[in-house]
């Protein structure tokens, strides 16, 4: 067949192997898919949010059991009373806390609410998008092109999402921690702890949300070329 | 430009549906062959088969049985890489509805053809604002989609459609969703490419507009081809044509 592209008027390529190739070079994916969240910035936002949120809760949760136990290391009984008070389930020669298997049980419904959520988001997305997909397909874009560009896109969605979310649930967590029991709170903060709770939480808001478009970037990806062609729609 | 040679051959091709429980034959056996560097309409009312017939051509779907030739080249038999390179090297695509994407300036479509192609960033984007300016967008390029009106948008398309140096465009009802002059401008844009650069364009259509540039027009009826006109044969029966 590449013998026949002298037939094409005026070919501006040489070579064979350039001939015979079809290419999305990486650069110019992550860049088609920026744009492409750029355009739809307020979709985009919606769908980012309830990531938001439940990474939120999630860096949330871990960050205040991070902060319960700084503060039981100071081994003073006023504050091991007042967490007791707060709520944190402590037997009278505990030196740590754990997260309750009630709050883990919310934890983990959230996220897979959320996941739900990512999907639906982007399914309609995709369908919302059907036209441009079959658009590209025609130009000559292969499967993985389009498997590429909405993976990238949840992935840039992921990572935005995940990392305010864990932050603003890791910073709300401190805040909170020092309103109900003072600035011994700071004091005896576990930094170490508290960064490792944060990212944690990033690297599982991202992960929800790669999880979330696998689905819908599959169907994307095996839409056939002849759906640009429909008028209705 | 050697008259002879074929650039698109359909053989004894049919296509049938399953509606339900129902079976549609939409195209009951057709034979066909389209020259290198004519303008050709397909021309028929709607449900005769016509866009069936556009997009086998179009290595947009597969026929029930016979075979469809590009450039010599059995279009059943190529796998979806090779399918995929018959798109975007071989054929240029245009649309009813335009179909610039949406988040892309005009200049961005134009040179997404040619990244698929692997040509790098500068070249495409010398060669893109070329095709505009061929157009005539040359001062528009760095405008989205929604800033243009139907007509420049279709010249986008038309820009974009050219962005390899296809040996076939195919315009599925170009100027159906344009007015009466923004309609004659694009047909005359096309008919113009035709012959300038060689490229064989197909159209399906309704409008009778496209009859006065076609070298050929093909009309389908009930799934078979009723008639193959010639030019000289055409400009007779235009006014019978266009009254009825």
């Amino acid at each position: 067949m590449a013998a026949d592209q002298s037939t094409a008027a005026g070919t501006a390529l040489t070579g064979e192997q350039v001939a015979r190739q079809v290419v999305l070079p990486f650069k110019k994916s992550v860049e088609i898919a920026f744009k492409s969240i750029q355009a739809r910035f307020f979709r985009s936002m919606i769908t980012t949010l309830s990531l938001v949120l439940a990474v939120s809760f999630l860096s949330f949760v871990n960050v205040s059991t991070d902060m319960a136990n700084g503060l039981l290391t100071t081994g003073d009984p006023v504050v091991r009373e007042n967490l007791t008070a707060a709520g944190y389930d402590i037997g009278p020669r505990d030196a740590s806390v754990g997260s309750s298997p009630k709050q883990r049980w919310i934890v983990i419904l959230s996220l897979l609410v959320c996941v739900v959520g990512i999907v639906n988001a982007q399914l309609m997305a995709v369908t919302e998008r059907f036209r441009e997909i079959g658009t590209m397909k025609c130009l000559g874009a292969l499967d993985r092109f389009i498997l590429r560009l909405f993976v990238l896109e949840a992935g840039m969605q992921g990572v935005a999402g995940a990392s305010i979310g864990a932050a603003a649930g890791g910073l709300f967590a401190v805040l909170n921690a020092w309103i109900a029991f003072g600035s011994v709170a700071l004091r005896v903060l576990p930094a170490g702890a508290v960064t490792a709770s944060i990212l944690s939480a990033t690297g599982v808001g991202i992960a929800l949300s790669l999880l979330g478009v696998l689905y819908p970037a599959a169907v994307a990806a095996r839409m056939q070329p002849v759906e640009a062609m429909r008028v209705e729609q | 430009m050697t008259q002879i040679r074929n650039i698109v051959r359909v053989s004894k091709v049919t296509k049938t549906f399953k509606l339900g429980k129902v079976l549609v034959e939409a195209l009951k056996g057709i034979d066909l062959e389209i020259a290198a560097g004519n303008y050709i309409s397909i021309m028929g009312p709607s449900g005769s088969g016509k866009s069936t017939l556009f997009n086998m051509i179009g290595g947009l779907d597969k026929p029930s049985a016979g075979k469809v030739f590009i450039d010599e080249v059995d279009i059943a038999q190529l796998d979806a890489y090779e399918l995929a390179w018959l798109r975007c090297r071989k054929i240029g695509y245009i649309f009813q509805t335009f179909n610039i994407i949406p988040v892309m300036t005009a200049l961005e479509n134009v040179t997404l053809p040619m990244t698929f192609a692997g040509m790098n960033s500068d070249e495409a984007i010398t060669k893109g604002i070329g095709l505009l300016q061929l157009v005539g967008l040359g001062d528009r390029f760095e405008h989205k989609p929604s800033e243009l009106s139907g007509g420049q948008q279709q010249r986008v398309a038309i820009a974009r459609a050219l962005a390899n140096d296809p040996a076939i465009i195919l315009a599925d009802e170009p100027t159906g969703n344009l007015d009466l002059t923004t309609g004659e401008e694009i047909i005359s844009l096309l008919k113009q490419m035709s012959q300038d650069r060689g490229v064989t364009v197909i159209s399906a259509t309704h409008d009778f507009k496209m009859l006065n540039v076609s070298d050929q027009v093909v009309w389908i009826r009930d799934g078979l081809i009723d008639k193959i006109e010639d030019r000289e044969e055409l400009s007779i029966s235009v006014g019978r044509i266009g009254s009825r």
